[in-house]
This record gives structure tokens, sequence and C-alpha cells, in this order.
């Protein structure tokens, strides 16, 4: 991938200032390519680079996962095409406005009800409700993340009794916030179906245990805990699944390489996939 | 595992004295330093002999390695078993010796390229995942409703067919592994009409890689809608005689029924669906929850039980055949009528260019094709390549999507971070989930019930280990 650490590109620096303060400028960069560099400052600068927190009113920053430059998503070599200077900021969809739309206002409304009135309330445990692609996805504070799944599980008018289980995402630009635990909620009675997401930082990654509310979830939180690290504070037994025992690291990071040899066939050599050109 | 005696020939195999050469091959009783208790080796032999120097050494805790190269685990699925004579008092499964890594893989690979790598995952139900994962990737590019009815009746057509040979394997490898090899034979004789419809559709016989983001890779060839009818009477006939088989059996019976109870609640808790959760009495289908690729525009049943055992799985997954082979023939004759048309996307940013024709030496593309890039459109040429080498760029976002697999929901995750390439793509394979449910449905019960509870399960561990 583009974003592993090894091909930080200049412009990172707007994904992650506190890793990279001086953008470094690489040296086959064109002119145009520095001027963006200087014009990525300028933006995030504007921007203003609000920390995202529940507590901040009105519409959430977007999550800017990754920035690339140029035209034609080619990370190495240059671009000498005079679009170079091309910044694209790669954000996961923001938070939705009301109405979100079909059930999804009516769910939310319940769920706002009953967290409040016996919860840690709406607006500290849910952190933004994002509707895309006709999906409703739940970001959810990690320290209260039982008390929502109790409540979407034992709610009557919720009732997301069956759990498609948990995995990860890594967003190493995302500072902060680097590992998500996704969730996939089913709920038979109601025929409906929802996601939470919930965001930890790669320095803390640590996460209740939601196996009280869905046993299910035991042996999804120990292959999220071997893939991604995540750590499932409470889980009875947090080994990994997939890999030995031994294993040093958690394979599906992106800083994780793939792995692999160069293949030679008839006098060509074919790197292995991850030093192979890609476009993103 | 700290086991007092590891048996690595497995339970079933170890109880019965072996022929003339069945000398136990029982290592005396040793001191574990670590753990300080007595550990026996034993593989092959007479298990008794063991049981009995364990016995005699005042022994009580007796723990079963079965597997992970046992052939009634469906692969390399581990059991651990602690058992109290013939009695399982603790069951766990261990898996990961399979796991190959697929999901990561496909984050090094274009969006078209990860059907090659899904299909691989539970390798008896190659089609539920590339459909899974197409579907989500359509619904990232939001061209769900632009994918041609044709090839969307046709992947239909397609899964019910790898639904009924899916499930074929099941009861056949299920009969199998108490030793009725009949039903095995009958199983797989079965299974092969259906594997030589998915050839003839597809080339393979499993690892199709035939269904592409957008439609399908290629209409289906000339007859098949015939070949289909043909060996649907077949099967039908194959089932009958398993039903035959089965059904009445009273060894059969005497070992299925009331084997490998779970509960509804149970399978709730635990996230088991399929047949195992049908069995229980909840009519729950994703293909009738929500429904995807049209299916609540086919006319078909959701057979349940409440008998909750071994023996309501088998029936259901027989019932389930037919009903499949109903909807077939629906989409039979929904082929038929609508006749030939494309069977893939017409935005050509996303469509694969390759369109492939029968040639002299073989399958490839068509000589049409080959001769606008080569001979006549620059432009043509380029946006192949692009295509080809680069791939379709996919919007940013997320998106998840179930299929009623065989064995239960599959749900795929899909992110993408606005390339060329998955960001993140996440399979929930009913078969990893539903291994879960060993312990619950195998302690208390005897060493040679979890060889019929692990069959009712169905697990595939190609799909569980990913």
């Amino acid at each position: 991938m583009t974003t592993g650490p090894d091909d930080k590109g200049p412009l990172d620096a707007v994904a992650a200032p506190a890793e990279t303060p001086p953008a470094p400028i690489r040296t086959d960069a064109s002119p145009v390519e520095r001027d963006a560099v200087v014009h990525a400052d300028v933006e995030r600068a504007q921007q203003g680079q609000a920390p995202p927190g529940p507590d901040q009113g009105g519409r959430e920053p977007i999550e800017v996962i990754d920035v690339r430059t140029g035209m034609f998503g080619a990370a190495d070599g240059g671009d000498t095409s005079g679009y170079g200077g091309l910044v694209r900021r790669i954000a996961m969809p923001g938070a939705s406005e009301r109405p979100y739309g079909g059930w999804f206002d009516e769910a939310v409304d319940v769920l706002t009800e009953v967290l409040d009135e016996d919860g840690p309330g709406f607006a500290a445990a849910v952190e933004r409700v994002v509707v895309d692609r006709g999906e409703l996805t739940l970001h959810v504070a990690a320290r209260h993340l039982l008390a929502v799944c109790r409540t979407l599980r034992d709610d009557p008018d919720l009732r997301f009794e069956l759990s498609m289980g948990v995995s990860g995402v890594h967003y190493p630009h995302e500072t902060g916030r680097e590992l998500h635990a996704v969730i996939h909620l089913v709920s038979v009675t109601h025929s409906r179906r929802l996601r939470l997401e919930i965001a930890v930082p790669d320095a803390h990654p640590h996460l209740p245990s939601t196996t009280s509310v869905y046993p299910t979830h035991d042996w999804h939180e120990r292959e999220t805990w071997d893939f991604f690290g995540i750590v499932f504070d409470g889980h009875p037994a947090l080994a990994r699944i997939e890999m030995p025992d031994d294993w040093p690291g958690h394979p599906q990071r992106k800083d994780y390489p793939l792995g692999g040899i160069p293949v030679e066939y008839k006098g060509a050599t074919v790197p292995p996939v991850d030093q192979r050109k890609a476009y993103s | 595992m700290s086991p007092s005696h590891a048996g690595p020939a497995g339970a079933p195999g170890a109880t019965r004295a072996t022929g003339s050469g069945g000398a136990t091959r029982a290592t005396r009783g040793f001191e574990d330093r670590a753990s300080g208790t007595t550990t026996f080796e034993a593989s092959g032999g007479d298990w008794s002999q063991i049981a009995e120097e364990a016995a005699r050494l005042g022994e009580e805790r007796i723990v079963v390695n079965m597997g992970p190269q046992h052939p009634s685990t469906h692969g390399v699925l581990r059991l651990m078993l602690e058992i109290d004579g013939e009695t399982v008092t603790e069951a766990r499964a261990g898996i990961g010796y399979l796991h190959t890594g697929i999901e990561k893989n496909m984050e090094y690979r274009t969006w078209t390229q990860g059907v090659t790598f899904c299909t691989r995952m539970d390798y008896l139900a190659p089609l539920f995942q590339e459909t899974a994962f197409c579907l989500g990737v359509e619904k990232l590019l939001g061209i769900t409703d632009d994918v041609p009815e044709r090839a969307t009746v046709i992947r239909v057509l397609m899964m019910e067919l790898n639904r009924i040979s899916s499930h074929l394997v099941c009861l056949a490898t299920g009969g199998n592994e108490l030793g009725a090899t009949t039903i095995m034979t009958l199983g797989f004789t079965a299974r092969e009409e259906v594997l030589k419809l998915l050839e003839m559709v597809t080339g393979l016989r499993m690892n199709h890689a035939y269904i592409r983001p957008g439609g399908v890779v290629q209409d289906i060839p000339p007859g098949t809608l015939e070949s289909v009818r043909e060996a649907l009477g077949q099967v039908r006939s194959y089932l009958r005689q398993l039903e035959d088989l089965m059904l009445a059996n009273p060894i059969f019976k005497a070992r299925l029924v009331g084997v490998g109870h779970l509960n509804l609640s149970a399978c709730m808790a635990l996230g088991v669906t399929g047949p195992v959760l049908r069995s229980t009495g909840l009519p729950y289908d994703v293909r009738k929850a929500s429904p995807y690729c049209g299916y609540e525009t086919y006319d078909f049943d959701v057979p349940t039980s409440t008998d909750a055992d071994s023996y309501s799985r088998v029936i259901l997954r027989i019932e389930e055949c037919y009903q499949s082979m109903r909807i077939i023939e629906q989409a039979l004759d929904r082929l038929q009528t609508m006749g030939p048309g494309p069977v893939m996307v017409a935005d050509k940013k996303v469509a694969w260019p390759a369109q492939l024709a029968i040639g002299s030496d073989g399958m490839g593309n068509s000589l049409d094709h080959i001769r606008e890039i080569m001979g006549t459109s620059m432009e043509a040429l380029i946006h192949h390549f692009k295509l080809v080498t680069e791939g379709f760029r996919v919007p940013v976002g997320q998106v998840a999507q179930s299929v009623e697999a065989p064995r239960g929901e599959l749900l795929v995750h899909l992110v993408s971070d606005g390339g060329t390439r998955p960001y993140r793509a996440h399979f929930r394979d009913p078969s990893f989930n539903n291994l879960q449910a060993v312990s619950m449905m195998c302690e208390g019960g005897q060493v040679a019930d979890v060889v019929v509870a692990v069959a009712s399960l169905d697990p595939v561990l190609g799909g569980v280990d990913r």
C-alpha cells in the first residue's frame, strides 16, 4: 500500500503532523510538488486542526485517512504530467445530519432515550452517526461500548440480538485513532442491521470486551487481537487464534509487511507483490 | 495444551482394536517435568491398554487430541477433548492450521483480482464468497442497480447449484464419518453432476473466480439450460436414494437423533446461523431477511425444524437442496425467456475488458476484441491496459454485505480508501463462528457423538482460517 510507513510522501505531514513536523521534500520532487507541500501546510493552518472529540459542538471533523498527491495514483516515479501538485485528502464519510432516513432516525431516537435515561448519555457514548450507502454506522466511545451494546441487544424496540462478530481496520494516518474495531449487529426481530465502530489509539489499544453481551465475540475478539493487536479487556482468554502462539506482530496491520520473495522466470525477475508498482 | 494423555491417532480410531498388528505402542508413563503430570503417548494400537494403565496409575483426567489430521474433523480442525471413560467432559476447538492470509493478500491486489482470492476461502462454497464480495464492491461503487438482470439471475443459478453441491458434501462426509461408505459414494456421485455443470459454465470445478464486480465473467454457454434441467433430474434421484439410505435407517438414527443439541438461545448467543439455527425453529435466512440478487422475487420456502439435533439438520439440508432446485428452475425459466443479453455492467470504466471466445488454441480473448485494441483503437488499448494493470478506483467508504451461504450467514466487510485495491476486506465466515458451538454441543456426550456433532455443523476449515 502507499499508506505504509516506509514510503511516506511529502504530504503525510498533514495527516500525521505529530510524527513528521518538517515536511521532508523528496529529492525528485518537482517545483510543483514542493508547492503542494506549502499549499498543504496553508490548508492545514486554515482548517485549524481541531482535535476530534464528542464534546465539540456541531459536526465532527471528517476522518482523514490519507493524503495523496499527483493525478495517477502511482507512488513511485515522478509524475511528469504537470498535475503532480494535486493534493487529495482521503476522508471516510463524515457524520450525517438528521433526518437519517428510513428506520435510522427511530432507532437512534430510542437509543438516545435509553442511554440518556439510565446510561452514560447518548452524547458521551456515541461520537457520531454516519449514514452512508444505506447503512447506519454508530461511532461509539470505547469506554461506553458495553452500555451501548447492552442497550442495543436488550431494548425491545432495538433488539439487535444477533452479532456478526468483531473485526478490525488499521488507519495508520489517523493519529490517536489508528485502530478501529467494527461490530456488525443484526436484529432478527425487526430485520435491521447496523454497524458499531470503535476507535482506539495505537499507543493504548484497549477496548472493553463485549463477550458478556454477545458470547459469539469470543473468537472474533481473539482474531482481532491476533491480527490487529487490539486488547479486549475482560475477555476470558485473549489468546491468538489463527497465528501460532509465539508469533511476533499483528499481521493485518498496515505496517506489517506482506512478505514474499522475488520470482525469476526466463531471466526476468518479478518482485514480490508488495514491492511491485502500485496505484492508489 | 497441557495433556496428561496425548492420542494423536484420535479417539474413535483408537477405540477400535486394529487387526493383526494391533499391539499397542503406548509408551510407559513418564513424569512431565513442566506440569508434574504423567504423560503417555499413544499412536495407534489398543486404546484399552492405555486406559488400563492410566487406571492403574490412578490418573483420571485424560485429554485426547483429535486432529488436526483426523479424517472426521473435515480438514485440519483440532479438537481437544477431556474425557472420562467414553464421556466428553470438556471440548475445545483449535483452529489456525489452514490460515493463508487471504484477507491480507487481497489488500495487495485490485478489486477484480480479489475474487480470485476469496473464492478459495470456503472451498466447498466458492461462489458465495465471490458473490458476497462482488455485491459489496458494487455497493461501494454505487452500481448495484446497473448490474444486468441476466448476470444477477446467473449468479442466483450458480449459487443455488453450489448450495446443492455443498450440502451433498456435508451429507456424504457426515455419513462417511459414521462408517457409512455408501452414503459417501452416493453423495459424491450426486455432487459430481453439479460439479459438471459448474465446470461447464465457469471452466473450473472449484475456485471458479466466475463472478466479477459488475456481473459475471462470461455468459452461460449454449446448451447450459438443458444440461442443468437434465442434471437436476439426476440429482433428484440421487437425493431420493440418499434419503432412503439415511432417514429411516435405525443405525443412522441411533447415531444422530438427539445428538449435538443446540437450542435457539444458544444459537443466538453464539451467533450460529444456517441450518443449525433453523433446526431450532427460527426461519432466519438472509435470502428472506435482507434479500440480495432479487431473491425476494423467487418462490421458495425456508425449511425449519424444532428438534435442534443432528438428525433434523440432515433433513433440513436435504430439504434445502429441493428448495434450491425450485429456485434453479425459476432461474432457468427466466434465463430462457429473457434471451441473450449483457452479463457485465455497461460502464467500461468498471467492466473487465476481456471478451472471451473459443479459438483454435482454446479459450481466450476474442479475436474481435484483440483486433479492435491492437488494430483500430489506440484508446481502447490504453483503456484495456490501464484497467487490467491498475484496476478501477472505488469511492471511499465501507459497506457490509451478507449472503446466505450453505453453512450460515456470510458477511463481507469492505473498506475502500478510494484506491484501486481493497483497504480492508473481512469475511465473517459462518464456519469460523459456528465452530464456537462445538463445546456446547459435545460436552456431556460420548466421544463418538463429537464426530456427529461436528459433522452437523459442517465446518470447512478453508473458510474458518482464511
